[in-house]
């Protein structure tokens, strides 16, 4: 799960990180009262959405007045801002975030993520922030300091420290970026998150080292331990196909094609996605059911897929282990006589139940075109959509 | 023989009164798996699916000498219900929990590394399949009638493409040795390189099946290995070669994040150790036959 940056700094600001003084704004009269708040003579007006880049997409406003930053604010509510990260649908500004401006001396990135190898958390830092760690992977990879952390007893503050000199600190830094470190490793551990990233961290004249962006991930499968990480939750930047299909107990991904796919299992559902490919058809999304699939669910699936004004045909395909072809049968019968959808649906069962879920198919002579085998559903489904286009 | 279980390896099943534990220990001893007993925490003494139950997994293995767990315990548990299987002197433990909170799993890495690397116990999965030899016993959530018995050994993220495999090689006549599901998430207990030695070692496995996913870099070490050390032929697929960029695709483990992890990258690192690549998911029944020696 994805929290917006202002968030991000709440929780960064409880862990002893320090962060410029700023606060959330839903129209532009709150934003200049904000300013009028914060005091100073220069603030920044941020978009709050779920990407990077903003700053690219012009979601970030440097202002100098206080009609400045109502303009500002006023520019940005309501806008779909598209960055690299969101797609070309691009994602609602309805937050924003005034914070003071800093000028910075030196801008650092530092960064926590899972690193799946070593099965630990691996701290990462630069002595060049301001940019996406892979830009700095790639002008300068000797730059980047990489620690991996001992779970049994957490980041040690010799780490840090020595992180802190690698990346070029004044020592009399050090004690704050210690404290800095030990605190966002405390957060990857206590709330279960799956990627910290605080870029850049400024370096200040006055001796202050700041967080002036911050990126937290969570992890789903974690959330049942942490309500209030889960309130933090904002389903206006989710993709509304997604949204319906995790609160349906799907696994949904859309995607830009015109087959629409329902599949049982990650891998068959990947898999299949290639074999459309191969035979000359784009999938319009990865979706997968689940195991113990009922019909209901199966009937859910294809209104999901069908929402999708993109998809030509569909492909329902099932290797069913602790599924059961029988109950996926009636699911797509049930889909067929309620939606009657206007597309060819192809149907491939095989595993649990086989021969009673074809022969549920065949009983309620339902248009579906069954294939037999993994190969056959792939071209089926690319020669349905050729023949519904023409 | 087969590797990792056989109709005499004494099994528990961990968190055996739920109800799709229930099921699939039924499954289980139909399919002639030789369960000797469960655990379930305060339900010591009872009897179900016609084993005992205990309370911990010491008075389990103290009772009934087993040697191997599979667990079906819920996520926020499963962690707990794993290391409870290591301390207790298991040598393989099975998980088939989805969901299990990435922190719990290296807690559970770091606690299996209090035992030297001989005695260490081997988990297979979380969120996988399962493992099954055919025609004697199977840990696992599997459909047993798909596999037949045979000289190929399965190895396997995606517990429907194993399947997958498994039923296309059966159609051409070719049986499997032992299949294993080593599960999607980001971390889990056993590698593909793990596996491939065991098959490696094996007496009746001639070759291997090796099916993974985009995320994560377990194929290309595994790759690295089989060209370095072994004899067998190793047989690849990578599934997510249309999977964009950074979007986790079912399993919390398969998504691209970084450089080597897309199936491009992965399949052409394995093409380049001497792996034979199925090039699509309809291919084992016809590209296994060619690296069988006849």
């Amino acid at each position: 799960m994805e929290i917006h940056e202002y968030q991000a700094k709440a929780i960064l600001a409880d862990y002893g990180v320090s962060i410029p003084e700023g606060g959330l704004a839903y129209s532009p009269e709150q934003a200049t009262y904000r300013a009028s708040e914060i005091g100073g003579e220069r603030w920044v007006v941020k978009a709050q959405i779920h990407s990077g880049a903003r700053g690219q997409a012009g979601g970030i406003k440097l202002c100098n007045d206080e009609r400045e930053v109502w303009e500002a604010a006023d520019e940005l509510l309501g806008k779909r801002l598209v960055t690299h990260q969101t797609g070309e649908r691009g994602k609602g500004v309805y937050r924003l975030y005034v914070e003071a401006a800093v000028s910075a001396e030196r801008e650092i990135y530092l960064g926590f993520v899972l690193d799946r190898s070593a099965e630990r958390v691996m701290v990462v830092a630069s002595a060049s922030g301001g940019m996406a760690i892979e830009e700095i992977a790639a002008r300068d990879p000797d730059a980047i300091v990489r620690v991996n952390v001992e779970p049994a007893v957490g980041l040690q503050a010799f780490e840090a420290r020595e992180i802190a000199f690698a990346v070029g600190l004044d020592a009399s830094l050090v004690p704050q970026a210690v404290q800095m470190m030990t605190g966002c490793y405390r957060i990857f551990g206590e709330l279960d998150a799956t990627m910290l990233e605080i870029n850049p961290l400024a370096v200040t004249g006055d001796g202050r080292l700041l967080a002036l962006d911050a990126k937290m991930t969570f992890d789903d499968n974690a959330l049942f331990r942490h309500q209030d990480v889960s309130e933090l939750r904002d389903k206006s930047q989710e993709d509304p196909r997604e949204r319906t299909a995790v609160d349906r107990g799907l696994s949904y991904v859309g995607l830009e094609g015109n087959i629409g796919c329902i599949i049982n299992g990650a891998g068959l559902a990947m898999a299949t996605m290639d074999m459309i490919k191969h035979a000359g058809g784009e999938p319009a999304n990865f979706l997968d059911i689940g195991g113990g699939a009922s019909p209901e669910r199966v009937l859910k699936a294809f209104r999901l897929v069908l929402s999708d004004e993109n998809v030509e045909a569909v492909l329902v395909n099932i290797f069913a282990g602790i599924n059961r072809c029988d109950w996926v049968a009636e699911g797509v019968v049930q889909a067929l006589q309620q939606l009657d959808p206007s597309v060819p649906v192809v149907v491939r069962l095989s595993g649990t139940n086989v021969e009673e879920g074809r022969r549920i198919l065949a009983d309620a002579q339902v248009p579906v075109i069954t294939a037999d085998s993994l190969a056959e559903a792939g071209t089926k489904a690319a020669a349905a959509t050729e023949r519904s286009a023409a | 023989m087969s590797i990792i279980l056989d109709e005499t390896t004494p099994v528990l099943v961990q968190g055996i009164t739920g109800r799709i534990a229930s099921f699939h220990t039924a499954e289980m001893l139909e399919y002639g798996t030789n369960v000797v007993g469960g655990v379930t925490p305060g339900r010591g003494g009872d009897t179900h699916c016609g084993v005992r139950v205990f309370d911990t997994m010491k008075q389990a293995v103290a009772a009934t000498e087993a040697t191997a767990s599979v667990v079906f315990v819920p996520p926020p548990f499963a962690a707990d219900a794993i290391m409870e299987a290591a301390d207790a002197g298991i040598e393989y433990c099975v998980c088939i929990t989805e969901g299990i909170p990435v922190q719990d799993m290296i807690q559970v890495k770091r606690y299996q590394r209090r035992y030297q690397h001989a005695s260490r116990m081997c988990l297979i999965g979380p969120n996988c399949a399962g493992v099954i030899s055919p025609r004697r016993a199977m840990m696992g959530i599997m459909p047993p009638h798909i596999y037949e018995r045979g000289p190929v050994g399965i190895v396997s993220r995606s517990g429907t493409l194993g399947y997958e495999a498994a039923s296309q090689l059966k159609a051409v006549g070719i049986g499997v040795s032992t299949s294993v599901g080593i599960g999607g998430d980001p971390i889990n207990g056993s590698s593909f390189l793990d596996h491939l030695k065991r098959f490696e070692a094996d007496g009746e496995t001639e070759a291997i099946v090796m099916i993974g996913e985009i995320g994560g870099l377990q194929e290309a070490q595994a790759a690295q290995y089989a060209r370095d050390h072994m004899h067998k032929p190793v047989v690849g697929y990578i599934a997510g070669l249309t999977a964009p960029k950074g979007r986790t695709m079912g399993h919390a483990g398969a998504i691209v994040s970084t450089v080597g992890e897309s199936a491009a990258e992965k399949v052409k690192l394995m093409r380049e150790c001497g792996v034979k690549i199925v090039k699509l998911p309809s291919d084992f029944g016809t590209t296994v036959p060619k690296v069988l020696r006849r």
